[in-house]
């Protein structure tokens, strides 16, 4: 194991992890409205994910998409500008949390929609191999986007096409607060996307490690056959689906047994059993997230507002 | 200037824009192979080949959101599909996404996407493929929307829509397909304004699509009686060129809106508010409005002429907005 890239990964999720806790933190005090979807517990998929990714590829994620954002490399201070609503955000706080977007990083948003992404996605796809260009196309979404039918309608359409998409299922086990078993009969996704004609592949979604590896084999694939292909990491969120739920569909004693596997926690282990970290280097690496957060928190409170002059003017193209 | 059909007008703007801008592609249900389901598309698939003439699965929502995917990497895809019945299962990604990208990234992203359909009754072809819905997508803030009613705004419309930075959908109504006029290809391409089909004076009849045909006899029947009738085409429904309106609504004091969509929350309701805001104190008489009526479209070709907008009904409704000074 390379002992640079390792500590990228662990100081990429602590990042994430610090980020997502902060917001937590900001939203009970009212600096961030609306939904506020957190991805604490699976910050192994966005970042072991978005190595695998090169500037050219583009990006498409869901409402849960901070991770995404960060480990794509969009500056936090602008994430947390956009759920303070301000002007300096990524959307211009038009989008707030669920709704990032960063052209010049090909990160086509997070859509709130479940589902929607995935025929954005394909096109977006359609796009690079009809103009011969090289981008793969990530398509993040959850378990319960499955359910959706322009789940199984983008998957044909990418195959029958053969279109450079990567399909990454975030499994999770919750539509919401619906249990994958309670929403489909057949609880191997992975099966579903074989079915359309796709290899398809299931990894750990808790072992970044793993997820890197599984993810530069599916884009590289998807690179050289320039044909779609399907991941499905399988993962869990340590926190309630918004801030808004009371979590009353999983038990604590499940929630507790996920954190066992905590993302970050079983990387720093591992690291430290191979000798490949240290505890003055872990807790330089949290250190590191707690300052950039700090200043992106100041980046965030510093931001203009935009004037409501400007309400509509973002409707159409000038 | 030449004679052709509204189907051959659509086609042939189709066929310069895929010639002249490598951009551009088609794709939908039965577009290739089958040549189209009003055969707007027949000989494309042939001339430009299947990558730019692209059959798709039966998967509404998806390649309209295709669609919107192909315009953000910076394609100029024209999507058809088949009727505006259908188009309600791609809703979401023309609502939801479509229309808000623009905003929704704080202005980073546009989505050069055209969408053509086609609408309206009159073919016998009952509740799931006769309707009128234009007025649901006219609602809509971040796209515009288009009902070409005469030939050479089937060919001009299309252009222009393909030069628009933003979503575009044209509304073709189905009867007019083989209709026959004169195709000015020249003709400056506009998408902002309403046109005035028949100057008049003493009543506007504002339309659009499929039933300016019906408004223009209604108006040469009201000519033989004296009655000298003003017929407004919108073309544009969204946004609406309201001035165009007001001020033929100024000039005859009257107005009647025939709209083939059902009367309530219609386009003509809007058209309407439009008309009661802007020139309230021009009207002689309330505006009076021709719609369908409200039934899911029946089969039975008596039952639909009886559901449709008709000649008869403009007639009366404008004979009777005339009695008086009011």
């Amino acid at each position: 194991m390379d002992r640079d890239h390792a500590h990228l990964l662990l100081g990429e999720m602590l990042r994430i992890r610090r980020f997502e806790e902060k917001a937590a933190e900001l939203y009970s005090l009212g600096k961030i409205r609306g939904f506020l979807h957190l991805y604490i517990g699976e910050e192994a998929v966005a970042v072991g994910a978005m190595q695998a990714l090169r500037p050219e590829d583009a990006i498409v994620s869901t409402y849960r998409e901070h991770g995404h954002a960060l480990a794509r490399g969009i500056p936090a201070g602008v994430l947390l500008a956009e759920l303070f609503g301000k002007a300096s955000g990524c959307s211009r706080g038009h989008g707030g949390s669920m709704h990032f977007f960063d052209a010049s990083r090909r990160f086509y948003g997070g859509y709130a929609i479940v589902a929607g992404g995935l025929p954005i996605a394909t096109g977006l796809a359609l796009a690079e191999k009809m103009q011969g260009r090289p981008g793969v196309v990530a398509c993040f979404f959850g378990d319960g986007a499955v359910d959706e039918g322009e789940f199984s309608e983008s998957l044909n359409l990418a195959a029958l096409w053969k279109l450079p998409v990567a399909f990454v299922c975030e499994n999770n086990l919750y539509a919401m607060g619906t249990a994958l078993d309670r929403h489909q009969a057949q609880t191997d996704i992975r099966l579903k996307a074989e079915h359309h004609g796709m290899p398809a592949q299931a990894v750990d979604g808790m072992d970044v490690l793993a997820v890197e590896d599984a993810m530069r084999a599916t884009v590289e694939a998807v690179r050289r056959e320039g044909t779609p292909r399907f991941l499905e990491a399988r993962t869990y969120r340590f926190r309630a689906h918004s801030m808004a739920d009371p979590e009353l569909y999983r038990t604590k004693e499940e929630v507790e047994r996920w954190k066992e596997r905590d993302p970050i926690a079983t990387l720093a282990a591992r690291l430290r059993e191979q000798g490949l970290l240290t505890d003055a280097e872990l807790a330089a690496a949290a250190a590191a997230a707690e300052a950039e957060i700090t200043e992106a928190v100041a980046f965030a409170e510093a931001g203009p507002w935009e004037p409501v002059e400007d309400l509509t003017k973002d409707v159409a193209t000038p | 200037v030449t004679t052709t059909t509204y189907r051959e007008a659509i086609r042939s703007a189709l066929r310069e824009a895929l010639r002249s801008d490598p951009r551009v592609f088609l794709m939908g249900e039965d577009v290739g192979r089958y040549g189209g389901a009003f055969a707007v598309s027949r000989g494309l698939l042939e001339e430009f080949g299947p990558e730019r003439v692209r059959d798709t699965p039966l998967s509404e929502s998806t390649f309209v959101g295709a669609g919107i995917g192909a315009a953000l990497g910076g394609m100029r895809p024209i999507v058809e599909v088949m009727t505006i019945n259908f188009s309600l299962l791609a809703l979401d990604q023309i609502v939801n996404h479509a229309a808000a990208i623009r905003h929704m990234s704080g202005g980073q992203l546009s989505v050069p996407l055209v969408v053509r359909m086609a609408t309206g009754g009159g073919r016998g072809l009952a509740a799931q493929h006769s309707h009128s819905l234009e007025n649901w997508y006219a609602h809509i803030p971040g796209i515009k929307v288009l009902a070409p009613a005469i030939v050479t705004d089937a060919h001009g419309m299309l252009l222009a829509a393909l030069q628009d930075p933003d979503p575009v959908f044209l509304f073709e109504h189905a009867t007019l397909y083989p209709m026959e006029g004169d195709l000015d290809a020249e003709a400056p391409l506009d998408i902002r304004h309403a046109a005035v089909r028949r100057e008049g004076t003493g009543v506007t009849l504002v339309t659009y699509g499929g039933s300016l045909g019906k408004a223009l006899a209604a108006a040469e029947r009201l000519a033989a009686d004296g009655v000298s009738a003003e017929v407004v085409d919108l073309r544009v429904l969204r946004p609406l060129d309201t001035a165009t309106v007001l001020a033929s609504v100024a000039k005859t004091h009257r107005a009647v809106v025939i709209d083939e969509a059902w009367r309530t929350g219609s386009l003509a309701a809007e058209v309407s508010a439009q008309i009661m805001e802007g020139a309230f104190y021009e009207l002689d008489r309330p505006v009076a409005r021709v719609c369908s009526a409200e039934v899911p479209m029946p089969y039975a070709r008596h039952l639909e002429e009886a559901a449709l907008p008709a000649v008869d009904t403009i007639v009366a409704t404008a004979r009777g907005m005339l009695g008086g000074d009011g």
